[in-house]
């Protein structure tokens, strides 16, 4: 039954930019590769808030690291998306290596403020960066090349690339999760005393996981740089981590699915509200209000029917 | 007592103007149960915390095995071979109690950075976790979810994952806290059939069972450790009995 769902999802998903193109709608297209994007980025974020217990206020800060790594490089001539997306994957990872080496000696609401202090920073930083457009941002001169013929300008192409990505990524999240490491963070999130207890080195298990997050969040910002053909200064700002944040809750908080879904409800809300009224974050917040209300465990537990499914 | 497993030196510990720990000496040699008894109060807790490494002393060392381990953390001090439970149950709620069991023996096998075979499919792990499972008298509970058992049997999980750890060293924090007369028996015969091939600390206000389970029994008093013998010594102590004044007298 499972199995089912995500197979016909799939099926939908690839069958989804053929049909788009068929009755000409494009745009569909690169909105879809919008929503997949976020979805990787959101459910970075669920790595480490749902499944590690870290809530951090600050992941934006990765996702414009990634986002920006790749412009930069482009910048200086380096266009191989072979070269430019690992790197910024490598980078966002160190980075969030070195603010989680800190921010993890905290706890609970200091957690939450060391973390967005950092974003901050970081968001202050390529502010600062007039080399590389400052608070102008920066234009990417194109996409970045893949070879094998295949060019990511078309946003078909584009959008099988970042498809394949996304569900690369959520396939190795799956695995992890249910392997070793995977069950040692979630029982840090669940009790992190007995496991210190038990003998786990627990701040170490937390700092790899949140550098894997931060990762994952990196090459969604490579994409994004690409989607965009441009990035800014307000990739990092805290709104956007909190927009992370919202698609998590939103979603479903320690579900596998949860960030993918939450992306998802949340830009097409976005999408179809702001067509209505620019008060469109109106709507999103009694959505949001009603799910924290009624639904804690985010539309992915509604959809699971129970809390047994958690975990 | 120069062999002793567990060796005390002058253990401080303050909290604001009260001394919690105050210059405590203790000596477990290997294959002891040594009972820690006291007024409530007189510190039992916060010396286990301490000499698990949850907390740091004061001042004072201690050694386990001939190593000072009083800079050691907790999760080290579980590798080196000292672990404990605790008075108020820390399992793992949402998952059963092999799971529970399994993860302990996890801590134990190196190094946990699997990232792509799931954990259930590693049998060596469950295959001695559900020895645990049987050891601690949980047998037939095993898928049960460790937040759904009973009291008392989240207990003998809590002491079972102390055991898990394989420990030379168990440190047991009121073991038979808020357990009905039966449960209390089950522990007792846990307890029991521990003894002599783990060394054991055990803290518990259950006097009965402390004097009938321990080789030696010390007793703490406002911070200090006020006398150290044989069940039997302690018994016919004054000093035990003046402590004791207002609760009720050791049996």
């Amino acid at each position: 039954m499972r199995n089912g769902l995500a197979i016909s999802m799939l099926v939908l998903l690839v069958a989804f930019p053929l049909a788009a193109k068929h009755w000409d709608q494009l745009f569909y297209v690169s909105f879809a590769s919008r929503i997949l994007i976020y979805a990787l980025a959101a459910s970075s974020l669920n790595l480490i808030l749902g499944y590690g217990g870290m809530v951090s206020f600050g992941h934006a800060a990765f996702l414009g690291t990634g986002a920006y790594a790749v412009a930069i490089l482009m910048a200086e001539g380096v266009t191989s998306a072979w070269l430019s997306w690992p790197l910024a994957v490598m980078v966002s990872a160190l980075f969030a290596l070195v603010i989680g080496a800190v921010s993890l000696r905290t706890r609970g609401v200091y957690f939450i403020m060391i973390t967005l202090a950092f974003a901050q920073m970081a968001y202050y930083l390529f502010i600062s960066l007039r080399a590389y457009g400052g608070e102008d941002g920066l234009n990417l001169a194109a996409r970045s090349r893949v070879g094998f013929g295949l060019d990511l300008a078309g946003d078909l192409t584009f959008y099988y690339v970042v498809l394949a990505l996304v569900m690369a990524c959520l396939y190795l999240m799956q695995r992890l999760l249910s392997a070793r490491f995977g069950q040692v963070v979630q029982a840090i999130r669940d009790n992190e005393t007995r496991m210190e207890a038990i003998g786990f080195p627990t701040y170490r298990y937390k700092l790899i996981c949140f550098a894997l997050a931060g990762g994952a969040a990196g090459l969604a910002g490579a994409l994004l740089a690409n989607q965009n053909g441009f990035v800014s200064p307000n990739l990092l700002q805290w709104t956007q981590s909190g927009t992370l944040m919202v698609m998590v809750i939103l979603g479903g908080v320690g579900y596998l699915y949860g960030g993918a879904l939450g992306a998802a409800v949340f830009l097409i809300l976005e999408e179809a509200l702001s067509a209505y009224t620019v008060h469109w974050q109106l709507g999103l917040g009694l959505a949001l209000l009603a799910i924290v209300l009624y639904a804690r465990q985010g539309l992915a537990g509604l959809l699971a029917g129970s809390a047994a499914e958690r975990r | 007592m120069a062999d002793a497993l567990l060796k005390v030196d002058g253990l401080l510990k303050h909290f604001g103007g009260v001394t919690a720990t105050d210059h405590v000496d203790l000596s477990v040699p290997s294959g002891e149960l040594h009972g820690l008894i006291g007024p409530n109060g007189a510190g039992k807790t916060t010396l286990i915390h301490q000499l698990s490494g949850a907390l740091r002393a004061d001042a004072g060392t201690i050694f386990f095995n001939g190593r000072d381990i009083t800079r050691a953390s907790l999760h080290q001090r579980v590798h080196f071979g000292v672990a404990r439970s605790y008075q108020i149950t820390s399992i793992f709620r949402s998952v059963t109690v092999v799971h529970n069991l399994a993860l302990a023996v996890l801590a134990r096998s190196g190094s946990s950075l699997g990232f792509w075979r799931p954990l259930a499919r590693e049998p060596v792990l469950f295959d001695e976790a559900r020895a645990l499972v049987n050891q601690v008298g949980l047998g037939g509970r095993e898928n049960v979810v460790a937040g759904r058992l009973a009291h008392g049997e989240q207990r003998q999980l809590e002491v079972g994952l102390a055991l898990a750890t394989r420990a030379r060293l168990l440190l047991l924090d009121e073991p038979m806290a808020g357990l009905g007369p039966e449960e209390s028996q089950r522990m007792v015969a846990l307890i029991a059939g521990l003894k002599g091939a783990i060394t054991l600390l055990l803290v518990e206000h259950d006097m009965d069972a402390v004097f009938r389970l321990a080789d030696r029994i010390s007793v703490l008093d406002s911070g200090r450790i006020i006398a150290t013998g044989t069940p039997e010594a302690i018994r016919n102590d004054e000093g035990v009995k003046r402590a004791y004044l207002g609760e009720a007298a050791p049996a």
